[in-house]
């Protein structure tokens, strides 16, 4: 009796893809054997429009490209500017800064996992267990920079404004009842057998391979790479705190829920030692003017966003705009390996893959 | 008739239309109207009687679930359920119902229009069937059939066939793989419950309900408590719920078997799965819970107690639901052939052995059966997390543990 | 053994089920006796007499009383306060505005002239449905007369009803948000408490207005 193999559209709209993303899928019975991805359903044009506006506007253009982590969009854009410009930013600023990142991050990791879990059926319980702890890190930037999610907090030469004095207990309760939640969401999902047996061995990405397609951040950490660029091009104050960088054995779905997990505990560990070294002071220089005109030349500062390196690349020919503007995108260079990982595994596995390979379809289409 | 007035709920609406003298002990009030010779009359009206109140309550206590469920659900969760219809919205479930009746029925043209129609309504209609038959109360049945188990085993299963024909008469490609996977995953899980109800009747000795409750001096949950977890693992398959909702979640992918169905046939399944929710926890409370049975020291009627345990383990089946997420299709099948079916085994031949050597047991002997079961429980459960576990899935497993780079 | 991890699970949700629930009931929500003693701040003699229906509502569970959630005092509103009597039209915030929603027409003075002189302003439209509220034009206004508002319920049926005119500019009921204004800040200043409007144009600015001795000496004596 003979078989045919059923190529599916998987759609922009469909209730398990993170955003708009399409996939054509091929598979013989229950297995893949080919899925193409297809982007490009929200492109908007940020990169031509950022040729548009002067270098202190382009800082809301870079908010809403990652939209899940607005705070990390921001600093990597900032530091490629003061790169640029030759601006040395203010020592406070700096710090804020950091800890705007890092709270950023623990943000972006709940909701990566939590969807991650939710696509695994779990009827929305362990994802608004997390998103309740990403509500109090959203009313702690409210208080900061005055919106929730599209931020512009960061100017060049060090942040917009500072943290008022409502912010520091907030900040600390949350510090002190955070760890707590976090051993409540790993009773949860860490030891569950049926999350165990359902991504471990699931889409395994060896080290060879993760490192010739440039893959970067937890993805790449959890195929137990030892790469993070906190540590290995220091931006920002990075080189006087101290964190590790919990790294994955196998490289399968499982590890990549465990490696973000274990960072959002170095990212508490990193917000602790910032408050013990942070000085009061002014939080930009006051020699950087209202429109910034850099000399003629180009800058590339990449950063470790939570979802990879992130890095804008700024040419500027002496105006008050960029000539051009590129973004490389984390996700967009991760995503490029989803067809090899899911071949040869089940349907049921490929929402799962792709839910934690953390993409973010703003970023990818930009 | 004879066996009709056992039933306690049967008398009190019958003595008190009847002027039969033999009931003249139960009659609370002295209102009777219809002559003996007009038996017929009075019996069959009280039997209309019943079968209506029966049929409303089920109805009635579906859209109490739906609400029950949406708020539990929302609590485990921290937040609240619906709250707006009505005080702590108790009228959701009737907005619910409006709305399935008022979307479009969609039909997509088949070829089989007959199975097309009758699939939503094997799923929903033979479930009422269960309902009369538990004993809620010391005499407080509606009939008491002296096959009861295998009555409502029978039952249980009759929604597998309405799976399939849904599936099938869609015509979808999609949904008749949907509808075979769903068959395939509800009869593989019959056989755990069969061999568990089992089980259940040799401690019994009769298959009839009402003995099984009765010969629950321990309840069986705690007397085999390997039995107990079996027939519940199984019944949270037969009802498609969560962790084995793949039929309700669609695959994740590829359409179900209910997809092709709108409006009023799509709440017909809805209902069907609720009905069929409460009817096997009632199932459960009987088998396992010693049904209407409680602390005979507090004088509180046994119709009590059955509702508290009834609620209780339907808030077992919310609890699942809250809490786990889905298996994929093939574990589902290597779980309940590798081993939900080992487990049903090994109790039942423990079961059989301990009454053998013990027919009749005083109560010391009864505890030390309980104690040889559960040291039973925990050795199987240990050695099949041992040795089969591991390849019970399709991808191996091990224990997992994040290492830390190097400076 | 397996199926510890699964108890774990169980357990886990079992406690946060007698745990607090996070939900903010946005706008209204319904409370029993209890909750609307506790809202109204009435004993419940008094709540009898005063509002009877809204007690028998109670008793039932279906009293509505307003809940909002907790705002900061940077929150970047819907609306934006602009103090006239500070503009001088010179179309900073125009210009700085990365998507050009403000529309600004003026003409030459008609006033007396003090010391210096400010347009007549005509037309000052802000397009709430394109705009983003990145706050980039109340960075930009060097007189502090344009600021962030504080509120966010600006829906309306209409494109055309989400362009803010000036004469509602003019006057509209100012509370605005401590957005880039560290001056508010630093006076404490809360837009959501009851007493928050600012009626004096001379509240909002982070300069002080010099004095009429300081005035003179440096306009007249100095020459």
């Amino acid at each position: 009796m003979s078989t045919e193999l059923v190529t599916m559209n998987i759609g922009p709209i469909h209730p398990s893809t993170h955003g708009v993303f399409r996939m054509r899928v091929t598979f013989d019975g229950e297995t893949i054997i080919d899925a193409e991805p297809i982007i490009g359903y929200l492109h908007r044009g940020s990169e031509k429009l950022a040729e548009e506006r002067t270098y202190t506007q382009i800082v809301t253009l870079t908010d809403r490209m990652d939209y899940t982590a607005s705070m990390t969009n921001n600093q990597a854009y900032i530091l490629s500017v003061e790169k640029l410009a030759g601006i040395k930013p203010a020592e406070r600023g700096v710090w804020l800064r950091m800890i705007a990142a890092e709270l950023q991050r623990i943000a972006a990791h709940s909701v990566a996992i939590g969807f991650l879990i939710n696509d695994l059926g779990a009827w929305h319980t362990p994802l608004l267990y997390l998103l309740r702890e990403r509500e109090k890190i959203l009313e702690l930037f409210e208080m900061m920079c005055g919106a929730r999610i599209t931020n512009s907090y960061l100017r060049p030469g060090g942040v917009f404004m500072d943290a008022p004095d409502e912010f520091w207990p907030s900040l600390n309760r949350f510090l002190d009842e955070m760890p707590e939640r976090l051993n409540d969401i790993e009773n949860l999902l860490t030891d569950n057998e049926i999350i165990v047996s359902r991504t471990q061995n699931v889409a395994v990405l060896n080290k060879e391979d993760a490192i010739n397609a440039s893959i970067t951040g937890p993805m790449l950490r959890a195929s137990g790479v030892d790469w993070d660029l906190r540590h290995r091009n220091p931006y920002d104050f990075y080189d006087k705190v101290s964190f590790r960088r919990p790294l994955g054995t196998v490289g399968d779905n499982n590890d990549r829920y465990l490696v973000r997990l274990h960072e959002i505990r170095e990212s508490l560990k990193i917000i602790e030692q910032c408050l013990d070294l942070i000085e009061p002071g002014p939080i930009k220089p006051e020699e950087v003017p209202f429109l910034v005109r850099p000399d003629e030349g180009d800058s590339y500062v990449p950063i470790e966003a939570p979802k990879g390196e992130l890095g804008f690349y700024l040419v500027s020919d002496g105006g008050i705009s960029p000539f051009r503007c590129h973004v490389r995108a984390p996700s967009l260079m991760n995503l490029t390996l989803l067809r090899d990982m899911v071949i040869g595994y089940k349907i049921a596995d490929l929402f799962v893959t792709f839910g934690s390979v953390d993409v973010n379809m703003g970023e990818v289409d930009r | 008739m004879g066996p009709a007035r056992d039933s306690f709920l049967f008398e009190i609406v019958y003595c008190h239309l009847s002027k039969d003298p033999s009931c003249d002990s139960v009659r609370y009030i002295n209102f009777s109207f219809i002559p003996v010779e007009l038996n017929w009359l009075s019996f069959s009206l009280t039997a209309f009687f019943w079968i209506f109140a029966f049929v409303n309550a089920a109805l009635i206590s579906v859209l109490m679930l739906i609400w029950g469920e949406r708020r539990l659900i929302g609590k485990f969760q921290a937040r609240l359920g619906p709250n707006r219809w009505g005080p702590l919205g108790l009228f959701t479930p009737i907005a619910d119902a409006i709305k399935v009746m008022f979307k479009e029925d969609v039909e997509p043209t088949l070829s089989d229009k007959l199975i097309y129609v009758l699939a939503p309504i094997l799923m929903v209609v033979p479930v009422f069937m269960i309902f009369p038959v538990i004993p809620y109360g010391a005499k407080s049945f509606l009939t008491n059939i002296s096959v009861g188990v295998v009555f409502v085993l029978a039952i249980t299963s009759i929604n597998s066939l309405s799976v399939l024909m849904a599936g099938w008469a869609s015509g979808n490609r999609f949904a008749i793989i949907g509808g075979i996977r769903a068959v395939a995953m509800l009869l593989s899980y019959e056989i755990p419950m069969g061999i568990s109800a089992a089980g259940v009747v040799i401690i019994a000795g009769s298959l009839s309900l009402s003995e099984v409750v009765e010969a629950q001096i321990i309840p069986n949950a705690i007397f085999q408590p390997l039995g107990f977890l079996v027939f519940l693992v199984a019944s949270t398959a037969e009802l498609n719920r969560s962790p084995f909702d793949i039929t309700e979640a669609e695959s994740e992918l590829v359409a179900g078997y209910m997809t092709d169905y709108s409006s009023m046939k799509f709440g017909l399944f809805y209902l069907g799965e609720f009905m069929a929710t409460i009817a096997s926890s009632a199932v459960i409370v009987t088998f396992y819970l010693s049904g209407w049975r409680g602390p005979s020291f507090l004088p509180i009627p046994g119709e009590f107690w059955f509702f508290a345990k009834w609620i209780g383990v339907i808030a077992i089946f919310i609890w699942f639901r809250a809490t786990f997420p889905r298996l994929r299709i093939d574990q589902i099948m290597s779980l309940a052939w590798k081993g939900l079916f080992e487990l049903s085994l090994i109790n039942i031949l423990v079961i059989a052995l301990t009454m053998a050597i013990w027919p009749d047991p005083t109560s010391t002997q009864l505890l030390f059966m309980t104690g040889i079961n559960w040291a039973v429980f925990i050795g199987s459960i240990y050695i099949f997390g041992k040795i089969l576990s591991p390849n019970l899935t399709g991808n191996k497993i091990d224990k997992r543990k994040v290492v830390y780079g190097l400076d | 053994m397996f199926g510890i991890g699964l108890l774990k699970g169980l357990f886990t949700t079992l406690k946060n089920l007698f745990g607090p629930v996070f939900t903010v009931q946005y706008p209204n929500k319904k409370v029993g006796l209890l909750g609307a003693l506790k809202f109204h701040k009435k004993t419940p003699a008094n709540f009898i007499k005063t509002q009877p229906k809204d007690f028998v509502k109670s008793l039932a569970g279906l009293h509505e009383v307003p809940e909002y959630p907790d705002q900061a005092t940077r929150f970047r509103g819907q609306d934006f306060n602009w103090f006239e009597d500070r503009c001088t039209g010179c179309a900073s915030c125009a210009k700085y505005c990365p998507l050009g929603i403000i529309k600004i027409e003026t003409k030459p003075s008609t006033r007396d002239a003090k010391e210096g002189s400010s347009y007549d302003i005509d037309v000052f439209d802000i397009d709430i449905g394109r705009c983003m509220f990145c706050g980039l034009c109340v960075e930009a206004c060097p007189f502090d007369a344009l600021h962030m508002g504080s509120g966010f319920e600006r829906a309306n049926e209409k494109r055309n009803g989400l362009v803010i005119p000036v004469d509602e500019l003019r006057t509209a009921i100012k509370t605005p948000s401590t957005w880039f204004r560290p001056q508010m800040e630093n006076k404490n200043y809360r837009p959501k408490e009851n007493d928050a409007e600012i009626k004096d144009y001379r509240d909002i600015g982070r300069h002080e207005k010099p004095s009429d001795d300081e005035l003179t000496e440096r306009w007249v004596n100095e020459r």
